[in-house]
Order: C-alpha cells, then structure tokens, then sequence
C-alpha cells in the first residue's frame, strides 16, 4: 500500500462522511459509490486504475471550474436581460459555450495561433513531439498542433457553410409551405419525406460517387441531405403561427407573401429553430467528419479532422495516442454544441418534466 | 379487426411506393452523371470509337426507362449486373459481405436493446436525480462522438496495450462461433456504444411521456402499489413507443456500420460500398445503396406496424 492509495481512500471517505454528516443525500451517495467502485478497480488494475479515477475526476473538476468561471465572466459583461438568462444555465451548458468560443478563437486567428503552415513540411514522418512541435509530426512531417489550428477553420467552417445553407433551404420552404398551402405543401412534403427515408451517409456516398468530391458538391448535398428536418420543423412551428388572429388581419390588410413571413411568422417562430440550427449542425459537423474519415470529404492537403484521424490511424497500434486528438476535437465539439441545445430546448419549451 | 388489417396494408402500400421511388432515384442519379456512365469510365482521353463500343457492349444505347425496368427486374432476383472495375458480377461480391454486416448488426443489437431499454427505464423512473444527470451527460457525448472516434478508443485500450480482442476483425470461414465472436467483439461494441446512448434517451423520454398521462396518475391516487402501476398500467402501453424506439435505431445501426467497418477493415457490406465510391464503380454503389435503403425502410416500415398492433385502443375497438 502506497502513500497515494492510502490518500485516495482516506479523502473519499472523509468526503462521503462529510457529505452524509451535513445531509448532502445525492452528493453522498456519488461519493460513496465512487468508493465502492474503487475498491472493486483497485482490486482488478491496481494502482494505476486509482490514478486514471484520480486524473478523470481532476480533469472533471478543472471543466467545471472553468464552466463556472465562464459563466460568471459571461454574466458580467452581457446586458442585464442576457444575464437573467444566463444565470439559469446549467454548468454543462456554460461549458458549451466556452468551447464554442475557443473554437471560433482558434479558427478565426489560425495562421497567427498555429506555428506552422497546414501543408508545410518541417521535419520526419511521425516525429515525436518536441519544444518546436507541441503534438509531434503526422504521416508527412507537418506540425500536428498547426494542422489541427487548421481544421478549426477548415472543418468548422464547412460545416458551418453546409448548415446555413441546409437552413435556409429547408426554413424558407417550410415557410412558404406553411402560408401557401394547397400542392406547393404537398409536393414539399413527399419531397421531404422522400430524402429522409434513405439514410444519409448512403445518400451522401451515392451522390459522391456521381458528382466526385469538391466543396461545392459536398455542401450541396449535405445542405440537400439536411434540409428535409428543417422544413418540417419549421412548416409545424409556422403552421401554429399561420392561423393566429394577426396573420389573418395583416392578410386582409392586402399585405403579400415575403411580408407576412419576415415580419410576422418569423419573428413569432425563431426560439426553436435557433435551436435546431444547434441540432441541425451536430448531424452535418459528424456526416461531414465521416465523409472525410473515408477520404471523400475535404481533400489534402487542407487540414482537415477526419481525414488527419485516417492518415496517422496507423499510429495507434503502436500505442500513440495523437491521431485520437482530432477525432476527440470533433467529438469534443459536438458534445458542446449539444449542452448548449439542450439548455435552450429546456428554455424556450418551459419543459417541466414531472 | 378490420381497421388494424386496413391500417397495416395502407401502410405496407406507402412502404412500398416509398421504395420504388427510391429505387428510382438511385438508378436516375447515375443518369446524371455528365456525359455517361462509359465517358466516366473510359475517361476523357477515350477514342469516341471506344465509347460508343462500351456504350453498346452495356446496352447503354437504350432508353433510359428500358434499361430502369431491367435493372429493377434483375435486382428483384437479385442480379445486379457486373462490376464496372473487376468484371465480377455484383451480386457474388454483395452477398458473402450481406451476410457478415448483418452478423455484426445482429450482434450489436442483441446487446444493445435489453441493455438501453433496461437502462433507459430505470433512468426514467429516477428522473431528475444526479443518476439520471450523469447519464444524460454520457449519453450525449456518446452520441456525440463520432463512431470512428469510439473505435480507435477501444482499439488503443483493448486491442493494442492490453491485447484481450483482435484490433482487425479479419474473418475466415473455419472459424468456431466463439471464435468469430471473438474477433468481432470491438466492432459490435463500437456500434452498441453508439445505438444504446440513443436508445436509452428515446426510452426515456417515451416512459416519461407515458408515467404524465392523466390515467397513471389515477391508478397512483387509487392506491395501486408502485410497481403494479408499471407492469399492469403503463407496460401495455409502452410497448408501442418501446418497439419504435428499437426499429428506428436498428435502421440507424445501417448507417453506423459503415464506419465501423472502415475503422476496423471488416468485410462487410459498407467497406465494399466505400471502396466503389472512390473508385466510382457505379453498378456496386447502386446496389449497396439500394440494399441498405431496402433495409431502412423496411425497418422503419416494422417499426410503424409494430406500433399499430400494439396499439390496445386499436386492438379493442369500442
């Protein structure tokens, strides 16, 4: 028994006392089970598994500090109203939006953040890391840390293009669906229904093979793949507003079509699609990472996440951990994405669940 | 019985439009293509004498319609004419790999469902405890990780620094059961990691929905033990949401598989499917395409009919 296990267990336990003593239920219960599972660990991988429990719950606490932070800092600079808001915002959600702003830092400043070009060869193939390269080499000697400044920009950027562009395809049809009615409504619909009953990675891997792979035709039919969930969002949500008391008095004011959607249904229906914008976003961010995963994405020599994880896959059976990071950056990013959905979901449907 | 009876076919009549418009779709798209399917081949440096030869040897000299209702015929009985690269023909290089990728979906389903369905139940029943929080923070971020994300994770820590399972899932015919289990463990984990985030969440919020309706709270204020509630009040009707939740994330497996094949080099049918893609090898993309969509649909397809039959207000009509 070393000095760090006995430490390990004498602070879980003296935590749980301290929890039960001053009625702390569910915090006791977390740390008390914690412990539980310690033991059973420490009995299995010894006391390196104690350490991996130690490192986890360490980094835990680390995102909750800064989440907490976060918030505070957001609090005080934003305009009383904000600040309301943001004060309901759960730890998991501030933490979302601190990644979400590192990320546009990240991407919007590369080329003075990164050390290195993306395509700009600097050493061996798969060097280890040193002072100069914080991550070490990929497959052709470019800078790891640079490439991955890089995909920030490129991968994010995509991703966000395809989105908007899947938004405001899918939004301005469910719109008009929605005031218009009769067959335009009907057709809309089958169309929709049509696309969204092929799963999307297939639909995107067939039009790739026809089209071949350039930016433009990736966010096409992304943007085409996608837009289907935003129409029916959006027809459902304008369609409650369509047969309010205003509309009908601002029809019969003689106004059109375009009026009615800019300053009437839009204004009345935009707190659920800011949130499925969020949504709307995760799907294309991880279809795209895919598509690049199997090399039919952004091709080299872009940085790009997905297709960095397939060049330096090879390093894991030597036990690297490295072309795991910009795997974990995506996986990082839509998690974050996520939390913040979640919290404005909660929000704007006053969701009380019983 | 007769409305349920109408219910259904209605239903299996609009699958079956569904399809053909899929199908339809998928053969058109390639007519898309500029030039053709033999420019595409042959490339640009091609002699026209050459195209126009290839052009025939494919009977691409007929309508587009003719040749739509031969490819529809022969992929009915399951001939999809030959690969465009190896000459193969393409059902005999589908039909090994068919069978290995719905081994695998198999697999990871017989784990996945009781296990998310449990979970998800239990997460219900303790909503908004620090249990339900922490696992609605896992969930999340399983689901949103992607799935290659997920596997090389599982390849570091299971495969190559502690070498309990097979970092390649390499299959061969000889092989015992327990063996191929074995060595398709890692993919089927992967894949079950993935489907159980979001089956757990839907079954959550399916029981939710149901433990709020107003018929609950009666049998709650009459008295009825807690766990009669359940198995006698809110069990016959969960069953509907229950069996779509399973459907609907089954058809999400088909997509999932894709990836999870590449990162782990199993020899299924998503690794064929992205082989032809990057070697535009339209015949096999055709076919993949058309097999997975079947798929999903037919599965969505269980999914509604699943839900009609358990229906208990459609079973007992007044």
């Amino acid at each position: 028994m070393s000095t760090f296990v006995i430490g390990y267990y004498a602070l879980l336990i003296g935590a749980s006392c301290l929890a039960a003593y001053f009625k702390k239920r569910q915090l006791f219960l977390l740390i008390f089970s914690l412990t539980l599972i310690s033991f059973v660990t420490g009995i299995v991988g010894g006391v390196g598994a104690l350490r991996f429990i130690t490192v986890a719950a360490g980094l835990l606490a680390l995102a909750a500090g800064v989440s907490y932070a976060f918030r505070e800092f957001l609090i005080i600079i934003a305009s009383d109203g904000i600040a309301k808001e943001l004060r309901t915002a759960p730890l998991t959600a501030a933490f979302g939006m601190f990644v979400i702003f590192t990320y546009a830092i990240a991407g919007t400043f590369a080329p003075i953040i990164a050390p290195f070009g993306e395509a700009e060869v600097i050493s061996s193939a798969f060097a280890p890391a040193d002072e100069n390269m914080l991550l070490g080499a990929d497959q052709l000697g470019r800078d790891m840390f640079s490439r991955l400044i890089y995909g920030a920009r490129n991968t994010v950027g995509l991703a966000l293009v395809a989105t908007s562009l899947a938004f405001i395809l899918g939004a301005l049809t469910g719109l008009l669906a929605a005031t218009k009615g009769g067959w335009f409504d009907q057709l809309m619909g089958r169309v929709a229904d049509v696309i969204m009953s092929v799963p999307s990675l297939i639909f995107a891997l067939l039009m790739l093979s026809i089209f071949g792979t350039s930016l433009f035709v990736i966010v096409i039919i992304v943007a085409l793949i996608y837009s289907p969930r935003v129409f029916r969002l959006t027809r459902a949500v304008a369609g409650n507003v369509v047969v309010m008391d205003y509309i009908e008095a601002a029809k019969l004011r003689g106004e059109g079509n375009w009026y009615l959607i800019r300053r009437e249904i839009l204004p009345n229906s935009t707190a659920p699609l800011v949130a499925e914008f969020g949504l709307e976003f995760c799907f294309v961010f991880l279809l795209i990472a895919g598509l690049s995963f199997l090399g039919l994405g952004i091709q080299p020599p872009t940085a790009d996440w997905g297709s960095m994880v397939r060049e330096n896959a090879t390093l894991i059976s030597f036990g690297e951990l490295t072309p795991l990071i910009p795997a974990a950056a995506i996986a990082l990013l839509t998690v974050s994405v996520n939390f913040v959905v979640d919290w404005m979901l909660f929000r704007s449907s006053g969701l009380k669940e019983v | 019985m007769g409305d349920i009876l109408q219910l259904v076919i209605k239903r299996l009549g609009l699958g079956v439009v569904t399809l053909l418009v899929i199908s339809i779709l998928i053969f058109f798209a390639v007519e898309l293509l500029p030039g053709d399917i033999a420019q595409a081949v042959l490339g640009q440096a091609a002699t026209p004498e050459t195209v126009t030869a290839l052009r025939e040897k494919m009977g691409l000299d007929q309508p587009a319609i003719l040749r739509y209702f031969q490819w529809l015929g022969g992929a009915l009985t399951g001939d999809f004419g030959v690969s465009l690269i190896s000459g193969e023909r393409v059902s005999e290089a589908i039909s090994g790999r068919f069978i290995n990728t719905l081994f695998l979906a198999t697999y990871a389903a017989v784990i996945a469902v009781p296990i998310s369905i449990i979970l998800g139940v239990i997460v219900a029943l303790l909503r908004n405890t620090l249990f339900d929080r922490v696992a609605n923070v896992v969930t999340l971020t399983s689901i949103s990780s992607p799935e290659f994300f997920l596997g090389y994770i599982l390849i570091l820590y299971l495969a190559v620094k502690t070498n309990y399972f097979p970092a390649i899932a390499s299959l061969s015919t000889d092989m015992s059961f327990g063996e191929l289990l074995h060595r398709t463990f890692l993919p089927a984990l992967t894949l079950v990691l993935v489907v159980t985030a979001h089956m757990m969440r839907m079954t959550r919020a399916a029981i939710i929905n149901l433990l709020a309706s107003p018929y609950i709270e009666m049998a709650r204020l009459k008295g009825v033990p807690p766990w009669k509630v359940i198995v006698k009040h809110a069990l016959p009707n969960a069953w509907a949401p229950i069996i779509n939740v399973v459907a609907l994330n089954l058809a999400y497996l088909i997509t999932g598989v894709v990836l999870v094949e590449v990162v782990f080099v199993y020899p299924g049918v998503g690794q064929l499917l992205v082989d032809a893609v990057s070697k535009r090898d339209f015949p096999i993309v055709q076919a993949c395409c058309l097999i997975f969509a079947a798929t999903f649909i037919l599965l969505n397809l269980a999914a509604d009919v699943g839900s009609i039959l358990t229906n208990p207000r459609l079973r007992h009509p007044k």
